[in-house]
This record gives C-alpha cells, structure tokens and sequence, in this order.
C-alpha cells in the first residue's frame, strides 16, 4: 500500500475529531489492557519468563542462519518446499506464481502482517486471483479497502453500526429485514459468508507466529479458527513469514507462547494454536497436497546486528500500542501504514524509509509504558530516538526548530553565559503575566498555548535567588 | 525530620541538580528540595556548572550537544557524594542515559558510570537512601498524585512519594484513575504535536476532576505545567504543586500557573 | 532469481550482519545441540502439581474459556453422556469421528439414538467428536493431532466440536505434552497439524465483544474419561 505517514499531523487531527473511533479507542484500557494486566497477576512467573522469551530470540538471531538451514532442511523433509523472498516484491512473485501454477482462482489468507507488508492482496488481485480475508477484522477492512489499524485487531476503529452498513452494501443476497444489530448477528452473518469461500478456495495463504526448526514447524496462533480453515481445506498451504520468527525447539516455541496471548489479548493462551508440518501425509484424510514456506528478509538482515536489532524481537503482540498513549489518542491509521503504534514507529522507518516515515518516531511521548509492557523487552524509545538522531543527522527537521534547539543548545553548554541569560528573561516574562501568572497565549509558543495556558515563572530564577542569599560564588 | 533509625550522622555532600524548568519558572521548588535534603541530615550544594539535562537536544538526535552538556554536568557534580534533582525525567537522563551517551570513550564512560551511580530523584533519595519515613509538614486538604513516566519507569518512583504524603497532618490522598499514564507533555512533543498532546492531557485533567481532589501533585514540574496549563484553561479551580513544597512545609507561595484561583 | 541464488542472498546478508562465516563450527555445534536436546525452559508452577491438581485446573481453566467440560469413569459412560449433551443444546443425535481406536471401543450400539458417522470433516457437519492425544493443564489446552484417526477437519468445520480425553493424559505443561507426542512420532518429527485447542471458537472483532462461533466451532464439549 502507499504509505501515508507523512501526512501523520493531519491524519492525527482527523482521528482525533473521529467520534466513532474515540469511542472504540476509549474501550481498549478496560478490554485489552485490564486483560493483560490480570493475565499477568495471574501468572507468577511471568516476569522471568519475558527475560527467557527475550534470551530465546537473542540466542536465535545470533544463529539464525544456522537455525534457518536446519528448519528448511525439516521443511523439506516433511515434504514441503522454501522459498527465500530477499524483497517484497521476490515473495509477491514467488506467491503469485505457486498460486498460478495452482491454477488458483480464490485465494483464502488467514491474518497476517507479512501479507500486509507486502501488499500480497492487491498483486493477486491484479493477475485476475480473487484474494479473501478470513479473519473476520482483517474481511472488515478488505471489504472497506483500508489497511489494518491494529496488528492483532485490525477493526479495532470500526463501530458495529458501521459493520452492519458496509454488509448490506456488500452482501448481495442479504434479506432487507434480517436484523444486524448486535455483534453476534453481524459474526453470525459474516461466519455463513466466508464459509462459502473457505470450501471453494484453491490456496490457502496464512503467516506464521513461530517457526520451528527442531521440526521445521510453522505455527498460528488465532481464535477464530479461520487460520486453520483457510490451511487445512485448499489443495496448497502458503506460510508467508519473515526470518526473524525462526525458534529453536518446541519448548522455546511454548515460552513465547507463554508471554504472546497474554501480552496481546489478555487471554492465557489463545483459542487455536496451531503447529503445521508439511503437506498432508499418504494416509491422511486431509490437509493441503502442497506446503510452500516463503521466508521473507526485506530489512531484516539490515537490522541485525545494528542500532534496530533488539526490534527482530518483536513478536507481534501488539501491548506497546495498547498502552500507548499517542495510540490511544489517534488510532492506527493516523500512522499511515501497516504497523501503527510504538513497534511500528521503530518498524516502519526500516521498512519504508525514515524520509518517508519521519513523523512516527517523533510522535512520542517516551513515556516508556510500551517497553515496560513489551514481553521482548525492545527498548522501543531507545530506538525511536536513534531514528531521531539519524533525521538531526540527515537535516530532516523543520528549519525553526532546529535554529531554536541550536540556539539553545549554544546556551545550554555555557553556564554562565545561560544563567545570565534566564536571570535577565525570566523577571521580565513574570511581570508580562502580571497577577494571572499564567499566559494564554505567548508569541513562538502557539503550538502550547493553542490549548493551555503556560504557567508564569515566579520571577527571578532560581540560580539568581541562591546566589543572592550565599553572596556571589 | 522522624527517621526510625535516628537522623543520618554521615552528612553527605549533595549536589542539587536544580533542573531547568525549577531553575527557570518555579525556583521555590529548588528551596523546598534543599530544605527536605537537609533535614535528611545532608550538607546541600548548588554548583553553578549546571544548566539543563540536555534532553531537549537528546530527543531531539542531537547527540553532539548533548554529549557537550553531559560533560559538563558530569564535571560539575564529580566532587559530590550524591547528585539530587527534584524530577524523575531529569534524573532518569542523569542516571539512565549520560552513560550510555559515552558508552565507548575511556574517559568519559567510566566516569559517566560512577556519576550515574550518584544520581537520585529528590523523593526516592529521601526515602530509599536516607531512611525517611515521616515528614513534619500540614496541608489541609485531598490530593491526588500523578506518576511522572521517567520516575516511574525508569526509576521505580512509586510508593515512596505516597509513603511521605502518609505522614502529612491534614492530608488525604485520593488516587485518580490512570495515575500512570502519561500525561501528554514529553518535552518538545508538547509543541511537535500539540493536537495529539491536548487529547492526551485531557484524558488527564479529566482524571485529576474526577479524584474529587483539589490538588494535583506530582515529582515533575513539566508534568505539572502541562496539566496545570491544561486544568487553568478549562477553568477549573484544581491546584498543582510540586510534591516537595507540600513535604517541605513551604506552600506559602501561590501554585503553579495561579491554578486554583482560576474562577 | 533462482531460489538458490535468493537463498544465498538472505543467508549471506544474514552472516555478513553477524560478522559470521558459514560452517563456523562454534555457533554451529550449539545450535544443533539445542536441537537435539531440547532443553526445558521455565515451566511455570501451576503446571507442575501432579495428576489430580492438574485434572482440576484443566478442568476449571477450560470452562473458564467458554468449553463445557464433563467426567466419567468409563468409556461405556460416553453414549449418554453425548446424547445428553445433544438433547440438552437442542441438536441432532447425530455426529462424525475419524477412525480413532478409542472412540471405536465405546459402545455406541447401547445408545440407538445416536447415529456416528465415520471419515473426515464435512461443510455441513453439525457435530463432531476427536480424541485428543494429551493436555496441558497449565491453560487448558487439548492436543489433537492429523491423520485418519481424527481428521483435522473435525475440529474447525462444525458447528459443535466434542473431544474426548482420558484422565490420565491430562498432563501438566505444553512440554509434557510435547514428550507425549515425541514417545508416539520420535524426535524431531510431528504429525502434519497439531492443534492445540483451549475453547470455542471466538472473535472480538466487533467493537470488543467476544462473541462464540467465530469461523470454528461455536461450542466445545470436552468429555474427561477416567
């Protein structure tokens, strides 16, 4: 998709007059955020285990070539194939051409971000491949043509009111008087439709949470059961998965499961896990005839190793934006891409350019609720303000800013020369305010006082005051 | 001062990191930080080498001038035996960060280490290294408290301003919802976006109103400035201090912004 | 690009990221190690209390998720049970399993009302019932493995899903059930789906509601047997 986020301000100040939106918003502190939080007292451990989860991935990265040749090797011992997808474009091409070669004329996809990082929807559609969404957030926005807003819930920004008109414009054979109120009645009705296509489609796509290399395993972790509809009914299963979701071994695999649910939902593990070596076996009575694995790099490896390492971490959970108070204010389209919130303001510069991406790694507050909740432990604002230092680098900042923060810089390294300065500035600023000893408005601080007042110093700085008492120093 | 184990008789030398935002718009805060310091039983110095943290350059990748300003922070506190600022963001980059800004230099970096080792926020110095358990202080009235995000994440500031609060004559804390959740300044975000940061402290405010308190505290005077700011505009008679002018006794002066007197 | 050329793409730009050369025997020796050995991670405490500790907490954990969870002491038990069941949410006393040999031990025959259909999963299936080869405690999580014995289909297509599990396989951690299935398919070998199933199927998609019966099974009857 073509990445909005440089329109991030304007995009913000829409979301934030969206009434529909602030209301659904306003409910992820008492659904997914008092979830996790119970999750997490209901689990002793919990704590160690983020550190072991973090241990896991750290050890893998530092041998992920050697741990990605052993799960192909079992891959293919399963009898199923890998494909290596350096760009998003190779894998966009290797999916088209095994569903071409399928023969395919619906494709099933069960949710997955890689898919929406690459824009596979949109490629299969062009060469005439009708591509559904199954999970039923994901079918939500397919139908709408908008991208995900979250990552685990990617119709978090959509009322059912707005559900209910866009089935009646979409579904054609749905009575006029079949009533489409409540949430049941709309999952009901979506359920009935996606079923017809679970059973005609021809490939199934899904992505991977983990990928095994003791067993050359791919996991899914959903609730709805879609994920596995849509891989175990078609004749060809397609894993479309990026490299860093390789783990070692299935007990690896069971400590970052342990940490995934109840970091994202809030639940102690999710509804289906699903484990899927390979294509269906001789004796079985079913299962996909073909198994495709496309391991998807696209600026992973340039993140290895470097300043954006510790984000390879990441296991998608999707805490970081539901405690993140920027994300809790404008939503995830506001972000103008695919991954919103605190892991995709770190993410998406990598992915899509910091020229292009320049606003979300600023858009921060740094209040660090999103590390102190991530069960990786990815120092998130660490990263946000290296993306920062390599925009100072570049000279990507608003020409007025970057003069006042020299200006100020300039003082701020000559003490003398700054306590002078303020000594001077501050008296003269708490006169203007007078008795209100707040201003509503100052020049050069719009941005501030468009919406507050801005307190009045007291008077005389503090420097000025202790010097005054203790004689000059 | 009550300290269970008797007053302190090691009378350290503290090095007041004043802060910015004290030094410049509310230096009766400086003098109710020097006034709890002391009476934990410390000697209190002011060095004039300071200016602010640098973090308006670090958040900003400007990593050149903040390096400048750490090295001379660093300097102007080394002959100290604790360095105490009145906020959690100040000493959260004194502590957290100033090492990491020197990560690879012989010089520096260890020096770095053994000034962070030195940093403390003025509240949890009280309480954790100097064994303050009771301040002799009165307020008459409800509070409510705000957890500033650095001290609170990044230094772990969480019952030891409620535990000093406990011991003030008159007091009653009354917790709003979301104390810990930011309340929309993170410096120059505040001006960077200023529509996103308003949404942000209006979820605050509203908080804060609803606690039933009519007084906001916090450990942070940017926290304080933008809420307060925020509280003043929508008319609202709340007012803000800095949690140590109420521990020092010292509310003579009027609160921050003139909240309080708002309508 | 031909695979092997992109292959090589990724696995160079991945060694070249880590400072590594190929074949390097000190990161390569460990790895596999840990491969062969598996080694346990932490296992939290509530999944390591023993056969009847954990028959309860799977028990409450499971209903906890939406399942009705019921136990008896013989497979001869089962036939009432399920046409109980059946009768109870009001569906057809009819349903389909795979070739399970356990399954096929119950005596079906003692209860005419009930009419069992045999092979994999239908579109139009009502009802179906697997057996599941082990449990975690820990979350309440069935483990159902593919084949002919009990088709993946039967889980995912029905409207009602019944799983049956004998007591004795309600271990306490994933892990003790991943050795379960490591004695039945050797090391470093699964069958072609394992699906760990901890409830009904469920969405909260709209606006935040859960709401049962998203794609899957919409109820989840877990029969303990023993």
């Amino acid at each position: 998709m073509k990445p909005a986020s440089r329109s991030f301000k304007e995009n913000a100040v829409k979301a934030l007059h969206d009434d529909g939106l602030q209301q659904a918003l306003g409910k992820v502190r008492y659904g997914f955020v008092a979830n996790r939080a119970k999750a997490r007292a209901n689990l002793p451990e919990f704590e160690t285990l983020r550190d072991q989860a973090r241990a896991i991935k750290e050890h893998t990265l530092a041998h992920l070539d050697v741990y990605l040749e052993e799960y192909e090797k079992k891959v293919v011992e399963s009898g199923g194939h890998v494909h290596w997808a350096p760009s998003a474009a190779d894998a966009r091409d290797i999916i088209l051409r095994l569903c071409q070669d399928a023969g395919a004329h619906t494709v099933t996809k069960g949710k997955s971000m890689v898919g929406e990082e690459i824009g596979i929807n949109d490629h299969l559609e062009a060469a005439g491949i009708k591509a559904v969404e199954t999970d039923l957030g994901e079918y939500l926005i397919q139908i709408r043509h908008e991208p995900p807003s979250h990552i685990i819930a990617p119709a978090i920004h959509l009322t059912k009111a707005q559900v209910e008109a866009d089935f009646r414009d979409r579904h054609k054979d749905l009575p006029q008087d079949r009533i489409l109120e409540e949430p049941a009645q709309l999952v009901a009705e979506a359920r009935a439709v996606l079923r017809e296509q679970f059973l005609a489609a021809d490939v199934g796509i899904t992505g991977a949470n983990l990928l095994i290399a003791e067993t050359g395993t791919s996991v899914i972790v959903t609730n709805e059961g879609n994920g596995d509809l849509t891989q175990c009914l078609p004749r060809m299963h397609i894993v479309i998965a990026s490299i860093e979701k390789a783990v070692p071994t299935l007990e690896d695999a069971c400590t970052i499961l342990r940490v995934l649910a109840r970091s994202a939902t809030g639940q102690e593990f999710a509804t289906y896990n699903t484990f899927s070596t390979g294509p269906k076996r001789p004796e079985d009575p079913d299962g996909p005839e073909e198994y495709h694995v496309v391991l998807l790099d696209n600026g992973r490896t340039e993140m290895l190793g470097g300043e954006f390492h510790d984000m390879l971490r990441c296991i998608r959970c999707g805490a970081c934006m539901n405690h993140c108070p920027v994300y809790g204010a404008v939503g995830g389209h506001a972000y103008g891409w695919v991954y919103p919130g605190p892991m995709g303001s770190v993410l998406t510069p990598s992915l899509i350019g910091i020229d292009e991406a320049g606003h979300l790694p600023n858009a921060s507050t740094f209040c660090g609720r999103c590390e102190s909740v991530c069960p990786m432990r990815i120092p998130l604002p660490k990263m946000m303000r290296h993306w920062r230092e390599r925009e100072f680098e570049k000279g990507n900042m608003p020409a007025g800013f970057r003069l006042g923060l020299k200006l100020w810089a300039f003082a701020a390294r000559r003490p003398r020369l700054y306590q002078t300065l303020m000594g001077l500035g501050m008296p003269v600023m708490a006169k203007l305010a007078s008795k209100k000893r707040r201003f509503a408005w100052l020049p050069l601080a719009g941005g501030w006082t468009r919406h507050r007042d801005l307190p009045a110093p007291q008077g005389k700085t503090f420097q000025t005051l202790w010097r005054e008492q203790n004689g000059r120093q | 001062m009550d300290q269970t184990t008797g007053p302190r008789s090691d009378n350290p030398r503290v090095g007041l990191f004043v802060t910015c935002l004290v030094d410049l718009f509310r230096p009766s805060v400086g003098f109710a930080a020097i006034k709890l310091i002391e009476q934990s039983g410390c000697r209190v110095e002011v060095p004039r080498g300071q200016t602010c943290c640098g973090q308006p350059a670090y958040n900003s990748g400007d990593k050149a001038d903040t390096r400048a300003i750490a090295r001379a922070t660093i300097e102007a506190f080394e002959p100290y035996d604790y360095i105490v600022a009145p906020s959690g963001s100040c000493a959260g980059m004194l502590k957290m960060h100033y090492p990491d800004l020197f990560g690879d230099d012989p010089d520096m970096g260890p020096r770095a280490e053994a000034f962070a080792d030195k940093v403390h926020e003025l509240i949890s110095f009280l309480v954790d290294e100097r064994g303050v358990k009771n301040v002799e202080a009165r307020y008459e009235g409800k509070v409510t408290y705000h957890d500033s995000c650095a001290g609170l994440r990044e230094l772990g500031v969480k019952q030891q301003p409620r535990i000093l609060l406990e011991g003030v004559q008159g007091l009653e804390l009354d917790e709003m919802e979301d104390s810990e959740i930011c309340c929309g300044f993170g410096g120059t975000f505040s001006i960077k976006y200023p529509d996103i940061s308003n949404a942000i402290v209006g979820k605050k405010t509203a908080n804060i109103s609803a606690s039933g308190a009519g007084c906001l505290l916090a450990g942070d005077l940017g926290c304080l400035m933008n809420m307060t700011g925020k509280l003043t505009r929508e008319g609202k008679s709340i007012e803000a201090r800095h949690i140590a002018e109420i521990l020092a006794g010292m509310t003579d002066e009027p609160p921050i912004g003139g909240s309080g007197d708002a309508q | 690009m031909s695979n092997s050329s992109q292959r090589s793409a990724v696995l160079d730009a991945i060694r070249l990221s880590l400072g590594v050369k190929e074949g390097e025997k000190s990161r390569e020796t460990p790895a596999r190690k840990r491969l062969e050995r598996h080694p346990h991670n932490i296992v939290p405490e509530r999944a390591r209390r023993g056969a009847k500790a954990s028959i309860s907490l799977f028990n409450e954990t499971l209903e906890g998720q939406g399942a009705t969870v019921n136990r008896v002491k013989t497979l001869a038990a089962v036939p009432e049970l399920v046409a109980a069941y059946l009768r109870s949410n009001n569906l057809p006393a009819e349903f389909r399993t795979g070739d399970d040999n356990l399954l096929a031990k119950i005596p079906w025959g003692k209860t005419p009302s009930l009419t069992r259909q045999q092979g994999r999963g239908q579109g139009s299936d009502a009802v179906t019932m697997s057996r599941a080869i082990a449990a975690a405690a820990e979350t309440g999580t069935l483990f159902l493995t593919s084949g002919p014995d009990n088709p993946t289909t039967l889980n995912f297509l029905p409207d009602t899903h019944i799983a049956l599990i004998r007591a004795g396989d309600i271990l306490g951690s994933y892990e003790d059930a991943w050795n379960r299935l490591r004695d039945s398919y050797g090391e470093r070998s699964l069958p072609r789906a394992v699906n760990l199933i901890s409830g009904p199927s469920r969405t909260a998609d709209i606006e935040q509601v859960i709401v049962m019966g998203a794609h899957g099974p919409r109820r989840f009857f877990v029969i303990i047997v023993g």
